[in-house]
């Protein structure tokens, strides 16, 4: 299974996608905000979206997966 | 003044408190929840916990920190750098509550924070600015005419924005066309306010301010400049003075623009005014800040002056006590930013610090604002120490930035240590030639050769 996981610590401020979409490797899925910093989060592969695993306020670490890729 | 609120946090609230203690003046710490273990709480002689970790709960919330000032019974506020030290609003605030601000006039700071007002105001006074227009731009057609007069690449700025944020470089009128409608709605969503102007944007530029000091007597000193040109995201990274770039004859212009500049808007305070520096050495002013910089320790350890005293001493009415004769680039002072970042990326890693041993040499000061222990939280700024090293001359400095960067050792979080190493091995850099394209072109050198 595909899946795309946070590039570093922070709170989630908005999801670009949701499921069903189908997305491509490099594409923004996801905004972070860390230390005064937004920080988008790109797909590492290419895919359809089976879920989306956090939400706007959400806080994530470096490496939590984000979203599942069918 | 007898008793100081700080309304800042981390190594700058340290910082001040250090000052104040040996001056004899009482201090006031305020907090939010996520920064109620941080050595800067304990150590100021008082601390108010003021909110959540949210910054406009807390540290932006003015009337919480008001009512912490009244409840202590301080008599003045410092505001430090960042938050609310360029807030005119809260300077008027601090005022009308019969509180001493330590900063310039609620005026000065309006002025200086809005560019295209400082810009107008520099032009009258005769100090360079880059060319550029005088308005705000209405319209992405009337931003195609003006880039075509002053010609590509123009820079397209946001009237609000500061440290980077509302900058965007377009080489031709496409990029224009799209930077105006993104940067506009960045702008309103950042500042409030998106009134965009443009100018002229200068290849290879130096980055170089000159610190300034003036009383409310109408005395204006200057205290040489400081070279700001390495930078990652237009954030300074390494800060030296006096800078390897500047002659004497280049520096004595920039340093009188500068007095200049801090009395056309009858200056009091420290303040820093900052200029581009273009490769033919013509200096343009850029902005000025009307606060405490993050980088003064480099001037601090270049001249033996201490600014924070300054300030103290300028907002109780003092007249300067030195006078322009007296400062001297006594040693090479070198200034080196750590960030709780990946060294590569330098993307944010916040986190818990599980051991933090910093160097202790000679002419090494550590400002910092954690310890063992520490949990980095991601509401805040990622600088969590600052080096200032100084030698007799520029090599011996280097050499010691180096000691002193091998020898700083923190687990638990990633920081920039590496990339300040790598920096400080830099043929360019031990040249003293960077330009504030030094690390994106590092970036890309570094990235051919693994290929």
């Amino acid at each position: 299974m595909k899946q795309v996981a946070a590039n570093m610590a922070g709170t989630v401020i908005n999801v670009l996608v949701q499921p069903g979409d189908e997305i491509n490797e490099g594409q923004d899925v996801l905004v972070l905000e860390s230390m005064k910093m937004e920080v988008p989060v790109q797909a590492q592969a290419s895919g359809k979206v089976v879920e989306v695993k956090a939400n706007i306020g959400d806080f994530v670490n470096d490496g939590d997966i984000i979203v599942v890729l069918e | 003044m007898r008793k100081v609120l700080i309304a800042n946090r981390g190594e700058i609230a340290r910082r001040i408190i250090r000052t104040c203690k040996a001056r004899g003046v009482a201090t006031v710490a305020v907090y939010s929840d996520a920064d109620k273990d941080l050595p800067f709480v304990r150590e100021a002689d008082e601390s108010v916990h003021i909110g959540p970790p949210p910054v406009p709960h807390s540290y932006l919330n003015v009337e919480a920190i008001l009512g912490a000032a009244k409840s202590t019974g301080a008599d003045a506020i410092h505001p430090g750098y960042g938050l609310l030290s360029e807030n005119e609003a809260f300077a008027r605030r601090v005022l009308e509550e019969g509180l001493l601000f330590i900063g310039p006039t609620p005026e000065v700071i309006g002025q200086m924070g809005d560019k295209l007002t400082a810009r107008h105001i520099m032009e009258t006074a005769g100090v360079p600015v880059v060319p550029g227009c005088e308005q705000a731009i209405d319209s992405p057609d009337e931003a195609a005419v003006i880039a075509m007069s002053i010609g590509y690449p123009v820079m397209l700025k946001a009237s609000a924005g500061g440290g980077g944020i509302g900058m965007h470089i377009c080489r031709d009128e496409a990029e224009l066309r799209q930077a105006y409608q993104s940067a506009k709605g960045r702008a309103k969503a950042y500042f409030g306010n998106d009134a965009m102007y443009m100018e002229k944007y200068v290849e290879r530029p130096r980055h170089i301010e000159v610190q300034v000091v003036a009383d409310q007597h109408g005395n204006v000193i200057h205290l040489l400049e400081r070279e700001c040109s390495i930078q990652r995201r237009h954030q300074k990274v390494l800060e030296e003075s006096p800078s390897p770039f500047l002659d004497i004859a280049t520096r004595e212009l920039l340093c009188d623009a500068a007095v200049t500049a801090a009395k056309a808007v009858s200056y009091s305070g420290v303040g820093t005014v900052e200029f581009i520096v273009d490769e033919q050495k013509n200096f343009y002013f850029l902005e000025m800040n009307t606060r405490l910089q993050v980088e003064h320790p480099v001037t601090e350890e270049m001249t033996g002056i201490d600014l924070v005293s300054l300030q103290l001493d300028i907002a109780d009415g003092h007249p300067l006590s030195i006078e322009q004769e007296d400062v001297k680039a006594l040693r090479h002072a070198i200034e080196l930013r750590v960030y709780a970042e990946d060294p590569v990326t330098f993307l944010p890693s916040p986190g818990t610090i599980t051991l933090y041993q910093p160097p202790a040499f000679e002419h090494v000061r550590i400002d910092d604002g954690v310890e063992t222990g520490t949990q980095v939280t991601p509401f805040y700024d990622p600088m969590i120490a600052k080096v200032i090293v100084s030698g007799a001359t520029r090599q011996e400095a280097v050499q010691q930035a180096q000691k002193a960067m091998d020898h700083f050792l923190i687990t638990g979080i990633k920081t920039n240590i590496p990339f300040l190493q790598e920096v400080l091995q830099d043929d360019q850099f031990r040249a003293g030639n960077y330009t504030t394209w030094f690390v994106t072109e590092r970036g890309a050198a570094s990235s051919k050769e693994k290929r």
